[in-house]
Formats: structure tokens, C-alpha cells, sequence
């Protein structure tokens, strides 16, 4: 896996387009017109895939939340246009500032966290000891689990009278914690069950970036006496930004539509108190009596939106790093 | 002296492994626990009397639950290698004009949250009937695995030599023929990796199962799951037990293609 870091990735399909070689030496504009027909043979399945399963799925979801949608016309599909009214609606939904709240704050804790064990981490293990890549293997396992099974021992660990935790806190002198049935913790509890998930994901990325950099930049530093401390600051991390900067992105985007582990510890409760975007738009949809499809889709086309412009920071980014 | 000192870090490193691992330890643990320990203060460190009442309740209560999902997953495996090894050609060899546009069509698919998939879905099946079906979700399962799927193609075949290509050309094979006899064999790696990323990640899902197949006849092992949390509170063994047994597959992928999972994590993150 060591040969997988970032240097051997070659521009791909995000750059393509100008990171394409030089068109082949001029043959027959014949030839030339039959192999670009080929080209596209091999595209057309995952052309139709995208636009049978991403662009329709969007579409519909963007109709949704133009229109007054109830459970009858969801069937026969004559709801009336209202424009931007769910949108209006949502906003002004006593639920939204907190779910806005909630998704900053579960975001960017998440990332923080993440982000810094997993380099610490990344730093730790790029010196090969004994055991030294199986445990890094090990270290894999959180993030290869099924969300629901992660989330449900958590949900266990963090028992208000039987969890681990609150027992071992019980041991240092610490009352028991409602971890899950108390507004002030729940939203605290997904943000530790979701660091430890994504722990593995920002080691892995890091130590492959931490791999790249040339071993003589690190001998030259120790030559010159430069510390430990001071040549990571001064030498490693700088040589490191692209792939944090990175990683951190990528880590904004799957953390913006974290779902599973929320509503299967808390369900975004109690009373709201650990609703983001992503459980809103799914209550809104799914989890009531009466489903209010419009307001939901808005909801999710906020997230989008979101997710969106740390994409396209994230592309940009990337091109920018790109080796050429 | 060097010697000593890495086996300092060893030590480290175990012991960090060992904190990080602790909540899967726990879960295992509490699969083996008996009813009447499992809220005992303090809790059993050690499963030492045991029992295997939990695994018993999965092997007479999760069995179709499991099978529906290796159906599901496998389904996903198929559908995701059929369509994004062809495309990851073209877009590695065969330079097709408008191949930039469709690049970031693919990273952006791979940005839009599950849940509002889910939501479009949920419309799409309600009016064709095909809630509930096992078709249905395979289909939107394999959508979180074909972007990625496609990206990982095209990095890999693009490191396959120019000249491989041309000496099948000369030798008259078209694109075609070139496409199953040389490229395929020589992506065996990648059609691996693809393939496990689309089986795991099709096994663990829960929103696409919950959302479009809550009601299904067949339904998979993250709903089984699901519906005992919801269900029994009590029973923890059994459910820890049915999350252990969720977990094999994570397990068997780890310890078989250890290296393809971290090519794997790298490529999907720093891919292209």
C-alpha cells in the first residue's frame, strides 16, 4: 500500500480534460472520428447511469420542493407549484437555526478531532517499528464497520446505567452522564462516535501524504539540528498542506451528510437537540405521521448546496496541487 | 539501542491500538454477556460465563436478513464493475471528447448526501412499484459505489503502457477485443478493490435500506439490526451478537486485502 501514495495517483478523471495527453499523431480524421464513436460506446452505460440514477433522483427531489406535495398528489403527481414556499417555510421553521447550529458545530468538532489524532497518529507510525503495519491495519477496522454496528455499541457504551462509560467515569469519581437522554449530551455523544469513525480515514490519507515527502528532507533537517517538534512545524507540516488541506475537505463533505450514526444513537433528539440537516430532511420526510415531502426536499437541497461549495473548494484545491 | 527504542514505540502502539479497537472488543463482549449480567455494576471486563443465547437468536431470527443482504451486495458488485470498468477504459485510453465535463460530473456525484438520493428514490420507486424490491435497492446501492468505481479505473488503467495497447492493435484486435483480452486481465487489482469497496459499502447501508426497502418482504441485515434495537431494548446480547456477525465481511476484507483497502482509502481520497 505504501506504493499507493500521493505521488504515484496520476491526474485522472477530475483534471481529464486538460490533463489529457497530446491527440494522437495525425491519421485519418476517419479513424480518428471511429475511435472518439468507441470512446463514447464504453461511456454510454455510465452516461445513462448517471442520468437514470443521479441527475433523475435530483430532479425529482429539486420538483418536490417546488411544489405542495401531499401524500395523494405524491401518488398521482399533480401537486401545485408554489415556487419558493417550502424553502420559505423551512427557514423560518423554529427547527432550522438549531439544525444549522448543530451542522456547523458536529462538522467542524468532528473535523478538528479527526483531523489532528489522525495525524498525530500518521506521524507516529511513518517510523516503522515491529507490528508497526498491523496495527495500522488495525487502526482501519472503525471505519470498515457497518455504521449501524458502531452506532448501536456506542449507543450501548454510552447507556445512561449500564454503559461502559459511564462506569469507568463512575471509577474516577464522575456522576453518571446522560449521554443520550439529556439534550445537553446528546449532541456530544455523536460527535465522539463519529471521530472515532473517522479517525482511520484521516490517518490513512495523511500517512500516505506523510510518505511522499523525500526521507533527505528530514535527514537534512536533523543534520542541521533542527528538533523534532520544531522540523515537524517548520518543515513536515508545510510539505504537508496540499493533502491536509485535502483531507479536510473530504472530511467536510462526508461529515455534512453523516446520517446513519445520528439517527440510530439519538434520532436527532432529545427534543431536537441533535438534529442536523441530514436527520431534519429525513424526519420531515420519512419519520412522520403525515410525510411533508416539499419541506424535506428543501431541506436536503440546502445540504447540497452546502456540500457543493466545499466541493468545488475541494476541486479547485486539488488542481491546484495537482503535480503537473 | 535502536532496537530497544522501537520496542518502546511497539508498546505505544499497541497500547493505542488497543484504546481505539476497545469499543469493537466491547461489543464482542457484550455478545457473549448473559441477560441478567448485562446491567451489573461493574460489568463483566471478561465474557468468562457466558453464553451463546445472542448467537443463537441470529441464527434463528437473522438468517434471511444476512441473505438478503449478500444478494444485495453481490447484485451491487456486479452492476458497479459492469458499468464503471468500461468508462474508466475510455477515460484512461481512449480520450473522448467531453471527458472533463463527465470527470466532474463524477466527483460531484460522489458529494450529494445519501439521504437526498434516498428522497428522489423514494419518489421514483413509489410510482414504478418498486419499493420494497430487492432490485431497487441494489440500484441505489451500487450509486455510492460507481463514481468512486469509475475513478479508481481510470487511475489505474492509465498506468497501463501505451505500447501493451498498440501491439494488440497491430496484432488487429479492436477496441473491444482489446477491452476484455488485455485491459481486463491486467486490471485484475483494481476490479478487486472496486469490488470490495461495492460489496462492503453496499452491506453496511442503512439509509437506502431504511428508506426504500422498510416495508420489503427481503430485507437486509442493517434493518434486521434496526428492528431489534427498536424492538427488544433488552436483549443486547443478541443485538451485539447480530452486529459481530455483520461485521465478517469488514473482518474477512481486512485480513484477505489489507493492501487493497488502503489503495483503496488513498486513491478514493487523493485519486485524481
Amino acid at each position: 500500500m505504501s506504493q499507493t501514495g500521493i505521488r504515484r495517483t496520476t491526474p485522472g478523471a477530475g483534471g481529464k480534460a486538460e490533463a489529457a495527453p497530446p491527440a494522437p499523431a495525425r491519421r485519418g480524421a476517419q479513424q480518428l472520428h471511429s475511435r472518439q464513436w468507441a470512446a463514447w460506446a464504453f461511456l454510454a452505460p455510465v452516461t445513462a447511469y448517471l442520468l437514470a440514477f443521479y441527475a433523475y433522483p435530483l430532479y425529482r427531489n429539486l420538483d418536490l420542493s417546488l411544489k405542495n406535495y401531499t401524500v395523494e398528489s405524491f401518488v398521482q403527481g399533480n401537486a401545485a407549484f408554489t415556487g419558493w414556499a417550502n424553502y420559505a417555510a423551512v427557514i423560518h421553521d423554529p427547527t432550522f437555526l438549531p439544525a444549522l447550529v448543530h451542522t456547523v458545530v458536529f462538522t467542524v468538532v468532528s473535523l478538528i478531532f479527526q483531523f489532528s489524532i489522525g495525524l498525530a497518529l500518521a506521524v507516529f507510525f511513518i517510523r516503522n517499528f515491529r507490528l508497526s503495519g498491523l496495527l495500522r491495519a488495525l487502526f482501519l477496522v472503525p471505519w470498515l464497520l457497518p455504521l449501524i454496528v458502531s452506532a448501536s455499541t456506542w449507543s450501548w457504551m454510552l447507556n445512561s446505567d449500564a454503559g461502559i462509560v459511564n462506569f469507568a467515569l463512575h471509577y474516577i469519581g464522575i456522576g453518571p452522564v446522560d449521554w443520550l437522554t439529556s439534550p445537553r449530551w446528546a449532541l456530544t455523544s455523536v460527535i465522539i462516535a463519529n471521530i472515532w469513525i473517522g479517525i482511520p480515514f484521516n490517518l490513512v490519507v495523511l500517512y500516505s501524504g506523510l510518505q511522499a515527502i523525500p526521507d533527505d528532507i528530514n535527514e537534512a533537517a536533523a543534520i542541521d539540528g533542527a528538533n523534532r517538534w520544531r522540523a515537524f512545524w517548520r518543515i513536515t507540516f508545510p510539505l504537508l498542506r496540499p493533502v491536509s488541506a485535502i483531507t479536510l475537505l473530504l472530511g467536510l463533505i462526508y461529515t455534512l451528510k453523516v446520517f446513519d450514526i445520528i439517527w440510530i444513537m439519538t434520532e436527532g433528539g432529545p427534543a431536537g437537540a441533535s438534529t442536523t440537516f441530514a436527520t431534519w430532511s429525513y424526519q420531515l420526510g420519512f419519520a412522520n405521521m403525515l410525510p411533508a415531502f416539499g419541506p424535506s426536499a428543501a431541506v436536503g437541497n440546502l445540504l447540497i448546496v452546502m456540500a457543493l461549495i466545499a466541493g468545488l473548494i475541494y476541486i479547485r484545491v486539488q488542481r491546484r496541487y495537482q503535480p503537473r | 539501542m535502536t532496537s530497544r527504542r522501537n520496542w518502546w514505540r511497539t508498546a505505544i502502539g499497541v497500547a493505542l491500538t488497543a484504546i481505539m479497537l476497545f469499543p469493537v472488543y466491547w461489543m464482542i463482549n457484550v455478545s457473549f454477556t448473559r441477560e441478567q449480567d448485562m446491567r451489573k455494576s461493574p460489568p463483566n471486563i471478561f465474557p468468562f460465563d457466558g453464553t451463546l443465547a445472542g448467537y443463537s437468536a441470529v441464527l434463528h431470527q437473522q438468517l434471511p436478513y444476512l441473505g438478503t443482504s449478500l444478494v444485495v451486495a453481490l447484485g451491487t458488485v456486479a452492476l458497479t464493475v459492469l458499468i464503471a470498468a468500461p468508462a474508466g477504459y475510455s477515460l484512461a485510453k481512449l480520450r473522448p471528447r467531453g471527458a472533463g465535463a463527465l470527470g466532474f460530473a463524477l466527483v460531484i456525484a460522489q458529494m450529494i448526501p445519501a439521504i437526498i438520493m434516498a428522497m428522489g428514490f423514494y419518489a421514483i420507486f413509489l410510482n414504478l412499484g418498486m419499493l420494497g424490491s430487492v432490485d431497487g435497492l441494489i440500484l441505489a446501492d451500487s450509486t455510492i459505489a460507481v463514481p468512486f468505481g469509475v475513478l479508481i479505473f481510470t487511475a489505474f488503467m492509465t498506468g497501463i503502457p501505451e505500447e501493451l495497447l498498440q501491439a494488440a492493435h497491430i496484432d488487429g484486435a479492436g477496441t473491444m477485443r482489446t477491452f476484455w483480452s488485455i485491459i481486463i486481465p491486467v486490471s485484475r487489482n483494481s476490479i478487486l478493490t472496486v469490488s470490495l469497496f461495492a460489496f462492503l459499502w453496499s452491506w453496511s447501508d442503512f439509509i437506502f435500506a431504511n428508506t426504500l426497502d422498510g416495508g420489503g418482504a427481503h430485507q437486509p441485515i442493517t434493518l434486521g439490526i434496526y428492528h431489534y434495537i427498536g424492538n427488544n431494548n433488552q436483549q443486547w446480547n443478541a443485538i451485539m451478537a447480530t452486529a459481530v456477525v455483520a461485521s465478517i465481511p469488514a473482518a474477512i476484507l481486512l485480513v484477505i486485502a489489507q493492501r487493497h483497502v488502503a489503495a483503496g482509502v488513498t486513491a478514493g481520497a487523493v485519486k485524481d
